[in-house]
Protein backbone atom coordinates (compact mmCIF):
# COMPACT_ATOMS: atom_id res chain seq x y z
CA UNK A 1 0.00 0.00 0.00
CA UNK A 2 2.63 2.47 1.19
CA UNK A 3 4.95 1.87 -1.86
CA UNK A 4 1.52 2.30 -4.37
CA UNK A 5 1.42 5.79 -2.59
CA UNK A 6 4.84 6.64 -3.08
CA UNK A 7 5.17 5.20 -6.81
CA UNK A 8 1.63 7.64 -7.16
CA UNK A 9 3.17 10.97 -5.48
CA UNK A 10 6.24 9.51 -7.89
CA UNK A 11 4.22 10.00 -11.09
CA UNK A 12 2.71 13.02 -9.91
CA UNK A 13 6.43 14.83 -9.85
CA UNK A 14 7.58 12.76 -13.01
CA UNK A 15 5.53 11.86 -15.20
CA UNK A 16 3.33 8.38 -16.59
CA UNK A 17 6.59 7.17 -17.99
CA UNK A 18 7.84 5.67 -14.77
CA UNK A 19 4.11 3.85 -13.91
CA UNK A 20 4.11 1.49 -16.66
CA UNK A 21 7.79 0.51 -16.23
CA UNK A 22 6.79 -0.05 -12.18
CA UNK A 23 3.93 -2.25 -13.50
CA UNK A 24 5.78 -4.01 -15.94
CA UNK A 25 8.37 -5.25 -13.65
CA UNK A 26 6.22 -5.42 -10.49
CA UNK A 27 7.08 -9.04 -8.97
CA UNK A 28 4.89 -11.80 -8.97
CA UNK A 29 3.46 -12.58 -5.68
CA UNK A 30 4.14 -16.30 -4.72
CA UNK A 31 3.46 -17.89 -1.86
CA UNK A 32 4.29 -21.07 -0.59
CA UNK A 33 3.52 -23.08 2.62
CA UNK A 34 6.79 -21.41 4.00
CA UNK A 35 5.51 -17.67 3.68
CA UNK A 36 7.66 -14.91 3.35
CA UNK A 37 10.30 -16.37 4.90
CA UNK A 38 13.64 -16.21 3.11
CA UNK A 39 15.51 -19.28 1.92
CA UNK A 40 18.65 -19.01 4.19
CA UNK A 41 16.27 -18.25 7.07
CA UNK A 42 13.76 -21.32 8.99
CA UNK A 43 10.22 -20.64 9.43
CA UNK A 44 10.19 -20.52 13.54
CA UNK A 45 8.17 -23.68 14.78
CA UNK A 46 4.34 -23.64 15.58
CA UNK A 47 3.34 -24.93 19.28
CA UNK A 48 2.01 -28.12 19.26
CA UNK A 49 1.25 -30.31 21.92
CA UNK A 50 1.99 -33.56 21.96
CA UNK A 51 -1.13 -36.05 22.26
CA UNK A 52 -1.20 -37.90 25.93
CA UNK A 53 -0.66 -41.61 26.22
CA UNK A 54 -3.27 -43.59 25.12
CA UNK A 55 -4.19 -47.10 23.77
CA UNK A 56 -3.73 -48.30 20.01
CA UNK A 57 -5.74 -45.36 17.78
CA UNK A 58 -7.67 -47.78 14.76
CA UNK A 59 -6.10 -47.37 11.66
CA UNK A 60 -7.90 -45.28 8.40
CA UNK A 61 -6.73 -47.45 5.59
CA UNK A 62 -5.42 -50.92 5.95
CA UNK A 63 -2.16 -50.25 4.79
CA UNK A 64 -2.03 -47.26 6.92
CA UNK A 65 1.69 -48.22 9.70
CA UNK A 66 -0.33 -47.90 12.95
CA UNK A 67 0.05 -44.56 15.13
CA UNK A 68 2.45 -44.22 17.99
CA UNK A 69 -0.14 -43.46 20.45
CA UNK A 70 2.45 -41.70 23.25
CA UNK A 71 5.34 -39.75 22.85
CA UNK A 72 8.35 -39.94 21.69
CA UNK A 73 10.64 -37.13 23.26
CA UNK A 74 13.84 -38.11 23.77
CA UNK A 75 13.75 -41.35 22.20
CA UNK A 76 16.36 -41.67 20.20
CA UNK A 77 16.63 -43.94 16.75
CA UNK A 78 20.68 -43.80 16.03
CA UNK A 79 23.04 -46.40 14.44
CA UNK A 80 24.17 -46.74 18.20
CA UNK A 81 20.40 -47.79 19.73
CA UNK A 82 16.85 -47.99 18.54
CA UNK A 83 15.11 -46.91 21.41
CA UNK A 84 11.54 -48.23 20.29
CA UNK A 85 13.11 -51.51 21.00
CA UNK A 86 13.57 -51.50 24.53
CA UNK A 87 9.65 -52.18 24.56
CA UNK A 88 8.32 -53.03 21.28
CA UNK A 89 11.22 -56.02 20.05
CA UNK A 90 9.24 -59.47 20.50
CA UNK A 91 11.58 -60.43 23.59
CA UNK A 92 10.32 -57.18 25.15
CA UNK A 93 7.00 -56.61 24.53
CA UNK A 94 5.00 -59.04 26.42
CA UNK A 95 6.59 -57.46 29.72
CA UNK A 96 6.19 -53.87 28.14
CA UNK A 97 2.70 -54.83 27.44
CA UNK A 98 3.47 -53.19 24.09
CA UNK A 99 2.56 -54.04 20.24
CA UNK A 100 5.45 -56.22 19.17
CA UNK A 101 6.75 -55.15 15.37
CA UNK A 102 4.95 -56.78 12.95
CA UNK A 103 6.46 -59.67 11.48
CA UNK A 104 6.66 -57.97 8.26
CA UNK A 105 9.35 -55.93 9.17
CA UNK A 106 11.69 -59.56 9.61
CA UNK A 107 12.02 -59.67 5.90
CA UNK A 108 15.35 -58.36 4.48
CA UNK A 109 15.35 -56.74 1.12
CA UNK A 110 16.28 -60.04 -0.60
CA UNK A 111 12.77 -61.81 0.57
CA UNK A 112 15.17 -63.75 3.27
CA UNK A 113 13.50 -64.36 6.95
CA UNK A 114 15.52 -63.10 9.62
CA UNK A 115 15.45 -63.54 13.48
CA UNK A 116 14.74 -59.71 13.98
CA UNK A 117 13.45 -56.70 12.30
CA UNK A 118 15.58 -56.10 8.97
CA UNK A 119 17.80 -52.48 8.90
CA UNK A 120 15.62 -51.88 6.41
CA UNK A 121 12.89 -51.41 8.83
CA UNK A 122 15.40 -49.89 11.81
CA UNK A 123 14.19 -45.98 11.45
CA UNK A 124 10.60 -46.41 12.65
CA UNK A 125 9.43 -43.06 12.74
CA UNK A 126 10.13 -43.03 9.09
CA UNK A 127 6.48 -44.53 8.76
CA UNK A 128 4.83 -44.50 12.18
CA UNK A 129 4.50 -41.29 13.88
CA UNK A 130 2.99 -40.09 17.31
CA UNK A 131 0.09 -37.53 16.85
CA UNK A 132 -0.10 -33.46 17.78
CA UNK A 133 -2.99 -31.25 18.63
CA UNK A 134 -1.90 -29.74 14.87
CA UNK A 135 -4.80 -28.75 12.91
CA UNK A 136 -4.72 -29.85 9.37
CA UNK A 137 -3.22 -27.11 6.93
CA UNK A 138 -5.73 -27.04 4.03
CA UNK A 139 -8.96 -28.90 4.08
CA UNK A 140 -9.76 -32.60 2.25
CA UNK A 141 -12.73 -35.31 2.13
CA UNK A 142 -10.64 -38.35 3.36
CA UNK A 143 -12.76 -40.54 4.49
CA UNK A 144 -11.58 -43.93 6.68
CA UNK A 145 -11.76 -47.39 4.36
CA UNK A 146 -15.34 -49.02 3.99
CA UNK A 147 -13.68 -52.25 5.37
CA UNK A 148 -12.44 -50.27 8.31
CA UNK A 149 -15.59 -48.57 9.32
CA UNK A 150 -17.66 -50.26 12.08
CA UNK A 151 -20.51 -52.30 10.83
CA UNK B 1 56.90 -3.35 93.05
CA UNK B 2 54.72 -0.53 90.53
CA UNK B 3 57.57 -0.66 88.12
CA UNK B 4 58.02 -4.80 88.46
CA UNK B 5 54.23 -5.01 88.10
CA UNK B 6 54.12 -3.05 85.34
CA UNK B 7 56.74 -4.45 83.26
CA UNK B 8 55.50 -7.95 82.58
CA UNK B 9 51.96 -6.69 82.16
CA UNK B 10 53.23 -4.55 79.16
CA UNK B 11 55.15 -7.42 78.17
CA UNK B 12 52.28 -9.37 78.44
CA UNK B 13 49.95 -6.63 76.58
CA UNK B 14 52.58 -6.48 73.63
CA UNK B 15 52.29 -10.29 72.81
CA UNK B 16 48.91 -9.92 72.88
CA UNK B 17 48.88 -7.13 70.98
CA UNK B 18 51.33 -8.84 68.78
CA UNK B 19 49.32 -11.68 68.54
CA UNK B 20 45.55 -10.32 67.54
CA UNK B 21 47.30 -8.65 64.81
CA UNK B 22 48.75 -11.91 63.71
CA UNK B 23 45.50 -13.65 64.03
CA UNK B 24 43.64 -10.45 62.31
CA UNK B 25 46.35 -11.35 59.38
CA UNK B 26 45.77 -15.35 59.31
CA UNK B 27 41.73 -14.21 59.38
CA UNK B 28 41.76 -11.77 56.59
CA UNK B 29 44.15 -13.98 55.09
CA UNK B 30 42.33 -17.24 55.54
CA UNK B 31 38.95 -15.81 54.28
CA UNK B 32 41.05 -14.45 51.03
CA UNK B 33 42.86 -17.67 50.41
CA UNK B 34 38.93 -20.05 51.26
CA UNK B 35 37.01 -17.67 49.80
CA UNK B 36 38.90 -17.39 46.59
CA UNK B 37 39.29 -21.52 46.37
CA UNK B 38 35.67 -22.06 46.62
CA UNK B 39 35.06 -19.10 44.28
CA UNK B 40 37.79 -20.36 41.85
CA UNK B 41 36.35 -24.12 42.07
CA UNK B 42 32.69 -22.63 41.64
CA UNK B 43 33.93 -21.14 38.35
CA UNK B 44 34.65 -24.28 37.09
CA UNK B 45 31.21 -25.55 37.63
CA UNK B 46 29.47 -23.39 35.16
CA UNK B 47 28.27 -24.87 31.90
CA UNK B 48 30.22 -22.21 30.30
CA UNK B 49 33.15 -23.56 31.48
CA UNK B 50 32.31 -27.14 30.54
CA UNK B 51 31.48 -26.15 27.02
CA UNK B 52 34.67 -24.06 27.07
CA UNK B 53 36.22 -26.98 25.33
CA UNK B 54 35.34 -27.48 21.62
CA UNK B 55 35.19 -31.48 23.31
CA UNK B 56 32.14 -30.88 25.37
CA UNK B 57 30.56 -28.10 23.04
CA UNK B 58 30.34 -30.01 19.97
CA UNK B 59 29.70 -33.56 21.15
CA UNK B 60 27.96 -33.80 24.58
CA UNK B 61 26.97 -31.18 24.71
CA UNK B 62 24.87 -30.93 20.95
CA UNK B 63 23.33 -33.78 22.00
CA UNK B 64 22.35 -32.54 25.76
CA UNK B 65 20.45 -29.76 23.70
CA UNK B 66 17.79 -31.60 22.53
CA UNK B 67 16.90 -33.21 25.96
CA UNK B 68 14.53 -32.25 29.13
CA UNK B 69 17.40 -31.85 31.10
CA UNK B 70 18.23 -28.36 28.56
CA UNK B 71 15.02 -27.57 27.89
CA UNK B 72 11.62 -27.82 29.01
CA UNK B 73 7.97 -26.07 30.01
CA UNK B 74 8.98 -24.57 33.77
CA UNK B 75 12.70 -23.78 32.51
CA UNK B 76 14.14 -26.16 35.65
CA UNK B 77 17.64 -27.09 34.26
CA UNK B 78 19.75 -29.44 34.87
CA UNK B 79 23.62 -28.32 33.68
CA UNK B 80 26.55 -30.07 33.27
CA UNK B 81 27.82 -29.95 36.86
CA UNK B 82 24.29 -30.32 38.55
CA UNK B 83 24.70 -33.95 36.83
CA UNK B 84 28.33 -34.77 36.75
CA UNK B 85 29.84 -33.04 40.00
CA UNK B 86 28.64 -34.06 43.26
CA UNK B 87 27.28 -31.01 45.29
CA UNK B 88 28.84 -31.85 48.40
CA UNK B 89 32.20 -30.07 49.09
CA UNK B 90 34.24 -33.15 49.90
CA UNK B 91 33.19 -35.68 47.45
CA UNK B 92 33.06 -32.54 44.86
CA UNK B 93 36.74 -31.52 45.60
CA UNK B 94 37.89 -35.33 45.20
CA UNK B 95 35.80 -35.21 41.36
CA UNK B 96 37.71 -32.20 40.73
CA UNK B 97 41.09 -33.48 41.89
CA UNK B 98 40.54 -36.52 39.66
CA UNK B 99 39.46 -34.04 37.18
CA UNK B 100 43.48 -33.66 36.22
CA UNK B 101 43.79 -36.66 34.17
CA UNK B 102 40.89 -35.21 32.05
CA UNK B 103 43.29 -32.07 31.53
CA UNK B 104 46.15 -34.55 30.31
CA UNK B 105 43.29 -36.02 27.16
CA UNK B 106 42.52 -32.50 26.55
CA UNK B 107 46.57 -31.95 26.38
CA UNK B 108 47.15 -35.11 24.77
CA UNK B 109 43.91 -34.76 22.49
CA UNK B 110 42.66 -38.39 23.03
CA UNK B 111 38.96 -37.31 22.20
CA UNK B 112 39.41 -34.13 19.61
CA UNK B 113 37.67 -34.82 17.00
CA UNK B 114 34.11 -36.68 17.09
CA UNK B 115 35.42 -39.54 15.43
CA UNK B 116 38.20 -40.16 18.38
CA UNK B 117 35.06 -39.14 20.65
CA UNK B 118 32.68 -41.88 19.45
CA UNK B 119 35.61 -44.28 19.49
CA UNK B 120 36.08 -43.40 22.95
CA UNK B 121 32.09 -43.37 23.80
CA UNK B 122 31.52 -46.69 25.30
CA UNK B 123 34.38 -46.20 27.83
CA UNK B 124 33.54 -42.77 28.61
CA UNK B 125 29.94 -43.47 29.46
CA UNK B 126 30.97 -46.64 31.46
CA UNK B 127 33.08 -44.19 33.68
CA UNK B 128 29.67 -42.07 34.17
CA UNK B 129 27.79 -45.16 34.53
CA UNK B 130 29.63 -46.87 37.39
CA UNK B 131 30.27 -43.85 39.03
CA UNK B 132 26.44 -43.04 39.18
CA UNK B 133 25.55 -46.34 40.58
CA UNK B 134 28.17 -46.25 43.20
CA UNK B 135 26.61 -43.27 44.57
CA UNK B 136 22.96 -44.78 44.12
CA UNK B 137 22.42 -42.14 40.92
CA UNK B 138 23.29 -39.41 44.05
CA UNK B 139 23.40 -36.46 41.77
CA UNK B 140 19.82 -37.43 39.87
CA UNK B 141 18.59 -37.55 43.62
CA UNK B 142 19.40 -34.03 44.62
CA UNK B 143 16.20 -33.08 42.63
CA UNK B 144 14.73 -37.02 42.08
CA UNK B 145 13.75 -37.66 45.43
CA UNK B 146 12.12 -40.83 44.63
CA UNK B 147 10.60 -41.35 48.59
CA UNK B 148 8.30 -38.22 47.07
CA UNK B 149 7.17 -39.31 43.97
CA UNK B 150 3.70 -39.64 43.24
CA UNK B 151 2.75 -42.49 40.76
CA UNK B 152 -0.74 -41.61 40.50
CA UNK B 153 0.76 -38.19 38.81
CA UNK B 154 2.75 -40.51 36.53
CA UNK B 155 2.46 -41.97 32.88
CA UNK B 156 0.77 -45.50 33.05
CA UNK B 157 4.26 -46.89 31.91
CA UNK B 158 6.63 -44.97 34.06
CA UNK B 159 4.23 -45.33 37.08
CA UNK B 160 4.44 -49.03 36.47
CA UNK B 161 8.12 -49.34 35.79
CA UNK B 162 9.32 -47.39 38.82
CA UNK B 163 7.84 -49.16 41.27
CA UNK B 164 9.05 -52.47 40.03
CA UNK B 165 12.55 -51.14 39.74
CA UNK B 166 12.50 -49.68 43.16
CA UNK B 167 11.14 -53.01 44.28
CA UNK B 168 14.29 -54.39 42.93
CA UNK B 169 16.55 -52.20 44.72
CA UNK B 170 17.45 -50.34 41.40
CA UNK B 171 18.79 -47.41 41.12
CA UNK B 172 18.01 -44.34 38.86
CA UNK B 173 20.90 -45.00 36.23
CA UNK B 174 20.44 -49.18 36.13
CA UNK B 175 17.61 -47.89 33.36
CA UNK B 176 17.94 -43.93 32.51
CA UNK B 177 20.86 -44.02 30.45
CA UNK B 178 21.61 -42.20 27.44
CA UNK B 179 19.07 -39.77 28.73
CA UNK B 180 21.35 -36.36 28.26
CA UNK B 181 23.94 -37.84 25.78
CA UNK B 182 23.67 -40.15 22.76
CA UNK B 183 23.99 -43.92 24.02
CA UNK B 184 26.99 -46.02 22.55
CA UNK B 185 26.65 -48.36 20.36
CA UNK B 186 24.06 -51.08 21.97
CA UNK B 187 23.53 -54.74 20.49
CA UNK B 188 20.41 -55.13 19.51
CA UNK B 189 20.78 -57.98 17.43
CA UNK B 190 19.45 -56.16 14.60
CA UNK B 191 21.53 -56.31 10.85
CA UNK B 192 25.80 -56.29 11.30
CA UNK B 193 26.85 -57.03 14.74
CA UNK B 194 27.85 -54.08 16.80
CA UNK B 195 30.99 -55.53 17.83
CA UNK B 196 32.25 -55.47 21.70
CA UNK B 197 29.11 -54.06 22.90
CA UNK B 198 27.15 -55.91 25.79
CA UNK B 199 23.83 -55.05 25.98
CA UNK B 200 23.06 -56.35 29.59
CA UNK B 201 25.56 -53.34 30.41
CA UNK B 202 23.71 -50.60 29.12
CA UNK B 203 20.54 -51.95 29.30
CA UNK B 204 19.71 -54.71 32.22
CA UNK B 205 16.75 -57.07 31.53
CA UNK B 206 13.97 -55.17 33.11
Amino acid sequence: MKTTLTLLLACLFLGSAPLRAAEEFRPIKLQSLRGDTPVDKTNEAEMFKQEKDRAPLPRDFVQQPPLIPHSIRGYNITANFNKCMDCHAWSKARQANATKVSLTHFKDRDGKELANISPRRYFCTQCHVPQTDAKPLVGNTFEKAETLKPQ
Amino acid sequence: MSEQKDQPRSLWKRIAGGGSVALAIAFVAGIVVWGGFNTAMELSNREEFCIGCHEMKENVFVEYRNTIHYQNRTGVRATCPDCHVPKEWGPKLIRKIQASNELLHKALGSIDTPEKFNAKRLELAQHEWARMKKTDSHECRNCHNYDYMDYGEQGRRSSAMHQKGFGEGKTCIDCHKGIAHSLPPIEQDIGASKAGTAAEQAKPAS
